[in-house]
């Protein structure tokens, strides 16, 4: 893309700017780097999650199950895959992110604010009146990065499909990137997407699904079984590729096996995930699906986090 | 007076545009050739896309399509691409305001045999009360034509009601057509009737039945339901006093709601309306049911007579 290398100055520049506030002062660190070594991806990891955790304590109101189990693969798009100009976005062509699963945009957030597409201090306002980080993903806000408003499910991977179609039918080489939750699949929209997305041969279009098996009311596989997840995709005409969603070695395998784009399919990366993943009373347990932490659940949150490894 | 359907006038109208313009690109949901949009097709098969029955994934991959800067005119049966897939409407084309045009042919009873399941008769009330929508119900063949083209100039969400059944053409090429600014179809001064779609037709025979009992009637062609002409709606009542609303749609919630609305507010008067009475309608031929259910003429003709008693 143009204008990489003005891209570093720019993010330089951003963080000053947004660093008035001692809470973040620490963001300095996180200059985005074309090839960032493991060590600065699990860095990032932690650094996301204290985000998250902050965001929606201060919120007062959110869900940091799903939040925290999209973090790597958020990282992986927002500092590996998508190609975009963070200094005029929307007026360049650009690889497309839809957060379908929209109530989980704490992790979309926390990586706009450290990959430099909004201010780090935009962060605090989520879910208070004005903000422009609505409850769930706004495009009235014309945020950097939020490409359509998500929130009512099922509706995400349609929209994907059809950009992908008019990307293609300009022959322009983006691709669209698209994030649904499993529980999502339950929703009869996201098969008609399915299969309009394998008909219509859209190989520019990869769905990751954040396969946590948990929903508001519990497991999944409980309450409306997804299995055999793997089949339905391939007997549907997907390239489907199943990883680890927290391991960044099979992210970085999976996205760049769709990058080759070697077939005429979609691609479909099922990620096994935590939901909660990386603080102990959060993980796999449903009550944290939509239920912001009290001070001492951060304090104890955030110490957890000090300690982090994937 | 010559009969053509206002679903025509969308095909033949979609196709000219998409002549001149590239960015336009036409979806179906496996009604291409009812919904008249199989000549876009034919001519553009690459800019067409046929997404069969799904209509919700429809309105989303249009939305899609419009973020990369496409106009996508999406086309299916009134009742299921507004009813089916409202939520897609409100959560994905309108809160995010799009440039996505929805064409919904097969509307109100005039589908007839097909009954009940696939009359619209609330789609003017669902789409109104979304926020940034933009409706449009032509009166005639002319009409949509002009409609087709003005709504590919305009940006944003927008829903055109249109019909399968042949209606009488009543305006002509060079009658003006703004957005947003109801047409005088025929003047008066004992009672303003607003009538919108298939209804300005029937308002002008009773419009003559009237004229044999020494009534005067206005005609006020309602062709932009949203954003409505409340000027024109208010001066239209200054000298009648009394005025009848003639719709091919439930009365709660339809065109009778919302100019009652602006009258109430504005310059309270009698207000009768013509329209179905909260009711499902059924099998027959087109105009039987017209007649059956008082959506004709001789409905309209008897709604100004009661309205009239009522004046003051």
């Amino acid at each position: 893309m143009n204008n990489l290398k003005n891209f570093n100055i720019f993010i330089f520049i951003y963080n000053i700017y947004n660093t008035k506030n001692i809470y973040y002062k620490e963001d300095l660190f996180y200059f985005w780097e074309k090839n960032m070594n493991l060590d600065k991806y699990l860095s990032l990891s932690k650094k996301v999650r204290e985000e998250i955790l902050k965001m929606i304590f201060l919120a007062k109101s959110g869900h940091p199950g799903g939040s925290l189990s999209t973090v790597e693969i958020m990282i992986a798009l927002y500092f590996k895959y998508l190609r975009f100009n963070a200094v005029d976005f929307f007026e360049n062509d650009r690889d497309r992110f839809i957060l379908s699963k929209g109530h989980v945009c704490p992790s979309q957030y926390a990586c706009l604010a450290l990959s430099g597409l909004i201010p780090m201090d935009e962060l605090k306002t989520l879910r208070k009146i004005g903000s422009k980080l609505q409850g769930h993903p706004s495009y009235k806000a014309k945020l950097k990065g939020i490409e359509v408003s998500t929130g009512s499910l099922g509706q995400g991977l349609s929209i994907g499909s059809g950009m992908a179609l008019g990307l293609k039918l300009d022959k322009k080489d983006n691709n669209i990137y698209v994030l649904l939750g499993d529980g999502e699949l339950q929703s009869g929209q996201i098969w008609e997407a399915i299969m309009t997305s394998s008909h219509y041969k859209l190989n520019n279009l990869c769905a990751i699904i954040d396969y946590n098996n948990l929903q508001i009311d519990g497991k999944v596989s409980d309450i409306k079984s997804i299995m055999p997840i793997k089949n339905k995709f391939d007997s549907f005409n997907w390239n489907t590729i199943e990883i680890d969603g927290h391991n960044y070695a099979e992210i970085f395998s999976a996205f760049d096996r769709f990058n080759l784009k070697d077939t005429d399919r979609p691609t479909a990366i099922i990620a096994k995930t935590v939901k909660g993943k990386g603080v102990s009373f959060m993980e796999n347990n449903p009550s944290w699906h939509g239920k912001a932490p009290n001070r001492e659940e951060l304090d104890l949150a955030l110490k957890e986090l000090e300690n982090f490894k994937l | 007076m010559e009969n053509k359907a206002t679903r025509v006038g969308y095909g033949e109208k979609i196709l000219e545009l998409g002549r001149e313009n590239k960015n336009i690109v036409v979806l179906s949901a496996d009604v291409t050739a009812s919904t008249s949009s199989h000549l876009f097709a034919k001519e553009f098969p690459d800019r067409f896309f046929n997404v069969g029955i799904s209509e919700q994934d429809l309105i989303c991959e249009a939305a899609g399509l419009s973020l990369v800067g496409k106009i996508p005119f999406v086309s299916a049966y009134a009742v299921f691409v507004t009813g089916r897939c409202w939520d897609q409407i409100r959560n994905t084309l309108c809160y995010s305001n799009l440039n996505v045009k929805i064409i919904g042919t097969h509307s109100g009873i005039l589908v007839g045999p097909d009954g009940a399941t696939h009359q619209a008769l609330e789609d003017i009330a669902i789409m109104n009360v979304i926020p940034n929508m933009k409706i449009f119900s032509p009166c005639d063949y002319i009409e949509t034509k002009k409609v087709i083209e003005a709504i590919s100039h305009d940006f944003g969400p927008t829903y055109v009601r249109l019909s399968r059944e042949k209606t009488p053409v009543i305006t002509k090429e060079k009658d003006s057509f703004t957005i947003g600014k109801a047409n005088l179809i025929a003047d008066g001064y004992d009672v303003t009737i607003f009538a919108t779609g298939v209804m300005v037709g029937e308002a002008i025979k009773a419009r003559e039945f009237l004229a044999h009992e020494h009534i005067s009637a206005k005609i006020i062609n309602i062709h932009t339901i949203k954003p409505i002409d409340e000027e024109t709606i208010i001066n239209s009542v200054m000298e009648t006093g009394c005025s009848v609303v003639a719709e091919e749609h439930q009365i709660l919630g339809g065109l009778g709601s919302i100019i009652s609305q602006i009258l109430a507010k504005n310059c309270p008067i009698p207000i009768e309306f013509v329209g179905m009475e909260d009711k499902f309608g059924e099998s027959g031929e087109p105009f039987e049911l017209l007649k059956k259910y008082k959506l004709d003429s001789i409905g309209l003709l008897n709604a100004c007579k009661k309205v009239l008693k009522r004046k003051k």
